[in-house]
This record gives C-alpha cells, structure tokens and sequence, in this order.
C-alpha cells in the first residue's frame, strides 16, 4: 500500500466519524498543553530568578559578618559575638590586587519626610563604587561622590518611585530631605530598574556609608561587595578576602563569603527539579489520554469489524489493517499534540503579556511532549489494532452479516 | 484451478461439534459456472468461504492454482486473495464513508497500485457496468442493484479468475437481480471461474454445473450443458 493512500484512508476514518476524532484530538491537546504551559511556567520562574541573580555580575562576591555554618554542639564558652566588619576591613579588601572595586552596605528603615510628607523607606549607606557593582544608573543627577569611606556628606540619591511619593510632580534634584534627625541634598535619581535580588531600588534612599553609620548609630557593616577583576578569579579574591580577614581579627575566621555563582548554581538546581517534577505530573495526563485513545481504537475495532473483514477478503493483510489502525491513533495524536502546542503557546504569550514574566516553554519540553504524545498513542492502539489485525475474515464479515 | 481433497471444518457449538464441510473432494476447472445449494447449515458458506481463504480447513487440502494453501502464511493468503479472487456478498459489504468509486479502487489501494493505473483500470468498469454517473455517490445513496453492480466492479477490478458470489440477487428485486445475474455470467464467458451460493433454485438451475450440499457433503453434482 502506498503511503498517501494510507494516510488518505486514516483521515478518512478519522472524519467518518468526527465527534470520537475530536473528543481524541482534545485529550491529546490538553496533555500537552499541561506539559508546555507548567514547564513553561517552572521554566519562566528560573529564568525569572537567574536574571535577578545575574544583575549582580559573576565576578561579585557578598560579605557578611558571622560564620554562616552548622557545626553542632554549643557554641564556646569564651566566644564573644563575631566581630563587626568595619570600613577598615572594607579598605583593606579594596587594596587586594585582586578585588578591582568594593563598597560597603550598611542599611536600615528610616522616616523620611519632605515638607509634610513622610514615609518610611529602605535606607542604604554605601560608597560610589556600589552603582558600579550592583549596576545602578541614574537617570537624573549624579551618583554619590568619590569620598574616603569615613567621610560624611549630607547627600543622597532616591529611587523613583520614592522621589513621586515624596515630591509629587514637583523638582526633586537638589531639594533637601530629612531622614531621622538629619537632612540630606537630593543629588541624583535612579534610573527605573525595578527589583534586584529582593531590594527594590525604586523604593530606597542611597546615602554615604559614614552618614548611614552616624545615622543608624552602628558601626558594623551588614555586608561588604566586592568585585574581583575576572569571573575566572572568583575563588582565587574569596580566599585572599577570608585570609586577610582572618588576620585582621585575630585568627579568627568569622566572616562568610559567597559568590553569586554557589547562590545561582543552587536556585538553578532547585528550580530545574522544580520545573522536571511539575512537568512530569503533567506527563500524567498524557497517560489518561493515552488510556482514553485505547478505549476509543478499541471501540473502533469492535464498531468496525466488518470493515476489517471486508479490507481482508479484498487482500489485506494482517498487518496492513493492523498499519491503519495505528495510522489513525498516530495521526489524531500528531493533530492533537501540534494544535495543544500551539494553544500552549498562545496562553504562554498571554502569560508574559499579563505578567511580563519570561514564561517560555523550553523545547525539550515541546519535543517530549510532541513525542510522549505519539508514544502512548501507539503503545495505547497496539493492543486493539493487534486484536484487529488477528480477527479472522470469516468471523468479521459473518458478525456484521447477523447484525442485518 | 480449485482442487480439495478430503476437506474437513468442524465448529464447536456450545458442547455439540458441528460439521461445516464433512471431508470434501472437489475439482474445479478454469472458466466453470458452478451453483452450490443445499438447506442452511448444509455447509454451503463454509465451502465459500474455504474456497476464497477466509478459512483454513481443519483437515484436508486445498490447492488454488496448484499452490497448496494449508500451510501459506497470513501474508501469503492475503496476496492469494487479492491477486485470484473476488467476492461478491449478500449485504455488499461496501464502506459507507468511501465514494462508489473509492470503493472500487479500495482493492487496488491496498494492493499499491498507482492512482493513474487505478483510475484507468476503474473507469474502464465503471463504463462498463454503467455507473458512470453514480460513482460520486456514497453507498447510502445508490440503489440496492447498482451497490451490487459496485460490488461486483470491486471484485473484478483487481482482475480475478474466481469470483464467488454469496447469495447475489438476496437483497434484490427480480428486475435488478436478473441484471446482476446476467452480468456475471457475461463475465464468466469471458473466462472467469464463477461460483454461486444461493438458496435460489431458479438461480442455481442456470449453472452448467450444480452442487447440491448436506451436512457438510455433497450430495450431488450435476453437469450439464447448454444451460441458459
């Protein structure tokens, strides 16, 4: 039998009897909808992440005071609370060869008001070098001024949003706000960038390291970032940075240094398991149409075994009828699986329409989906087909002669 | 062209066995025009089917063409049936959702013949048979002697030298019948072997050669010549 002429007689059949060919095409459709749209969406929220984590550069390393580790057992007797990182600390790393910038953080909530208005809003005191290292523009203004870290000026630059909330339409470059009990000149505005790494910019107000420790009343640092000269160097500058800090207080190791490479490798781990299990759920309800397509090749066998009778009397062979049995499960799982891929994409584009969220099925997702499809299709119709194939002549013609 | 020797079909009936064909001996040349009659369950159907290998028998020989078929494989039996042998059955069997003409062209389909050989060979039949202008037509739309005269031009189309026709004329008014019957003989003195189940005396008296079958057996078998 020629190919077209098969796939002819498929189709055929198919439309002869169209309602059972749609409810088909439709269990196919949604499993693979299922599969594309949740690993679409698993997907998405690891691309989400990744940029997030990415904003920060791969050649950035974050240090905190404390030593973030589970060794079991009381803590000792003598020990006294980790020491505070200091400006200090920060000045030596930055004399590192290996560290090309660094910029302390010391951060906190602090009331903010001008004239009248007032908020309470998230306060970072650093140095010129953090726009550089956390990728800050500003789209108005300056950034903060080359100071020696110990040095105090009364300057800020605020985040968009914050700037509406407290002048409205009015100018904010070089008006004056107060924070706590201190006032700070507006000398720059932030460029729009939105979130990053869980600190909306948009929302927070950027002073010099000294006034924030002034301000705050603190002199530990929260952390330290520092950016190392190549991403190659990362763990080559985050051994020198525990060494020096090590020696700087008094042997003892009390610092934590993480680089966004361990945090990022770590979220696309969890994630990627993330976006395997959710698919494969869906992968279940590719085996609840698989099911129903037996049922339903089943059905055609038994609605048609004058048919298999006939096309055997005419010369075909078991395997022939058995090819288009199969051909006709094959091709409703082919037709099923493109139209849920593309519907599956439609809402995928609705999604990043709606939610400005990366939500892209990966295509090795669309590729099993297409071919998991196809594969219980055939494992499914084997068994009713084989029984069609195996049906003798005689009785299938017979059975359909007593039905008259 | 046809010979069996000690054919023999049993089926279980519940705890009763029943003889379909009771060790049948028959020869059967090239270009004969054969009537089988006998009551119902004389084995007639059976002796049809066995002879167009829809069935195997359970012991005896069959050769078709001098080829012995008890052993063929169902592949083999398959091709047998679709390069020697044409059918032609009281309910028509034809696919509702198929155009006459498709349902012409089915056993040249499944064959793999190409569409240009297909439709020559078809048009010439269909000329032939007169259905010209019924050949778009579903099978539900055609009239019971012109789903025959489809029937028919399905059986010939793969160009067969045994046509065995069950009960042709039994769904068919004697007008439409009498064409039918009058085309395969035509058909027959043209040299194919022609083998005719019927219930139908005046049917089965125009054979030249008359089987008459009884519990599996044949009872008689006449010869005759000149007949109608």
């Amino acid at each position: 039998m020629r190919s077209a002429d098969a796939l002819q007689l498929c189709l055929g059949a198919l439309r002869g009897h169209s309602s059972r060919s749609l409810m088909l095409l439709l269990a196919v459709a949604i499993g693979v909808i299922a599969v594309n749209l949740l690993t679409g969406l698993g997907d998405g929220a690891r691309q989400f992440v990744l940029g997030e984590f990415s904003a920060l550069g791969r050649n950035t390393l974050i240090i905190m005071p404390g030593r973030k580790e589970t060794t079991g057992g009381m803590p000792p007797i003598t020990g006294l609370a980790p020491r505070d990182l200091t400006l200090q600390d920060t000045d030596a790393i930055g004399r590192l060869p290996l560290v090309r910038k660094v910029a302390p953080l010391q951060a906190g909530l602090m009331e903010l008001s001008v004239a009248g208005r007032s908020r309470e809003a998230f306060t970072i005191g650093t140095s010129r070098d953090f726009f550089a290292i956390r990728q800050l523009e500003v789209s108005q203004g300056q950034m903060l001024p080359a100071l020696a870290l110990d040095e105090a000026l009364a300057v800020c630059v605020i985040g968009q949003k914050l700037r509406r909330e407290l002048f409205g339409r009015g100018p904010a470059l070089g008006e004056w706000l107060r924070a706590g009990n201190r006032r700070f000149r507006v000398i720059g505005i932030l460029a729009e960038r939105g979130q990053s790494l869980g600190t909306d910019f948009s929302e927070a107000v950027i002073i010099p390291v000294a006034n924030a420790q002034a301000l705050f009343n603190r002199e530990g640092l929260f952390r330290v970032f520092a950016e190392v000269r190549s991403p190659a160097q990362i763990n080559n500058g985050k051994r020198q940075i525990l060494a020096l800090l090590k020696e700087r207080h008094e042997g003892k190791e009390d610092v934590t240094v993480i680089s966004q490479d361990s945090m990022l490798t770590t979220f696309n781990d969890i994630l990627g398991a993330l976006t395997m299990a959710v698919g494969g759920i869906a992968a279940i309800s590719m085996l609840v149409a698989g099911i129903l397509i037996m049922n339903v090749t089943w059905i055609a066998v038994s609605q048609r075994t004058a048919e298999i009778g006939l096309l055997k009397a005419i010369g075909a062979s078991a395997a022939q009828v058995r090819l288009l049995f199969l051909g006709e499960a094959a091709l409703l799982a082919v037709i099923g699986a493109l139209s849920g891929l593309l519907l599956g994409e439609l809402l995928l584009w609705l999604g990043r329409w709606i939610w400005e969220l990366p939500l892209y099925t990966p295509m090795w997702a669309r590729i099993t989906s297409l071919l998991l499809a196809m594969a219980t299709a055939l494992l499914f119709a084997w068994l009713p087909a084989s029984r069609a194939a195996a049906m003798e002549p005689l009785a299938a013609l017979r059975q359909a002669g007593s039905r008259k | 062209m046809i010979r069996l020797r000690g054919v023999t079909r049993c089926f279980q009936l519940g705890d009763q066995q029943v003889m379909g064909l009771d060790a049948v001996d028959l020869d059967v040349a090239a270009g004969e025009y054969l009537s089988v009659m006998g009551p119902s369950g004389s084995g007639k159907s059976t002796l049809l089917n066995m002879l167009g290998l829809l069935d195997t028998p359970n012991a005896g020989e069959y050769w078709l063409k001098d080829e012995a078929t008890s052993t063929l494989n169902e592949v083999r039996r398959a091709e047998l049936r679709s390069r020697w042998i044409g059918f032609v059955f009281q309910s028509y069997h034809l696919i509702p959702r198929l155009s006459a003409l498709e349902n012409i062209e089915l056993p040249m389909v499944l064959a793999g013949i190409e569409p240009h050989e297909r439709h020559q060979r078809s048009a010439r039949l269909i000329e032939r048979l007169g259905l010209t202008d019924r050949v778009n037509h579903r099978p539900a739309e055609l009239s019971g002697g012109q789903r025959q005269r489809v029937v028919i031009a399905r059986a010939m189309v793969m160009q067969p030298s045994l046509l065995l026709a069950d009960e042709p004329t039994g769904n068919l008014d004697s007008r439409s019948g009498a064409e039918v019957v009058s085309l395969l003989e035509e058909l027959n003195r043209e040299g194919l072997t022609l083998l005719v189940v019927t219930h139908d005396a005046a049917l089965g008296e125009r054979a030249r050669r008359k089987l008459m079958m009884l519990d599996g057996k044949i009872i008689s078998d006449q010869h005759q010549s000149g007949a109608a």
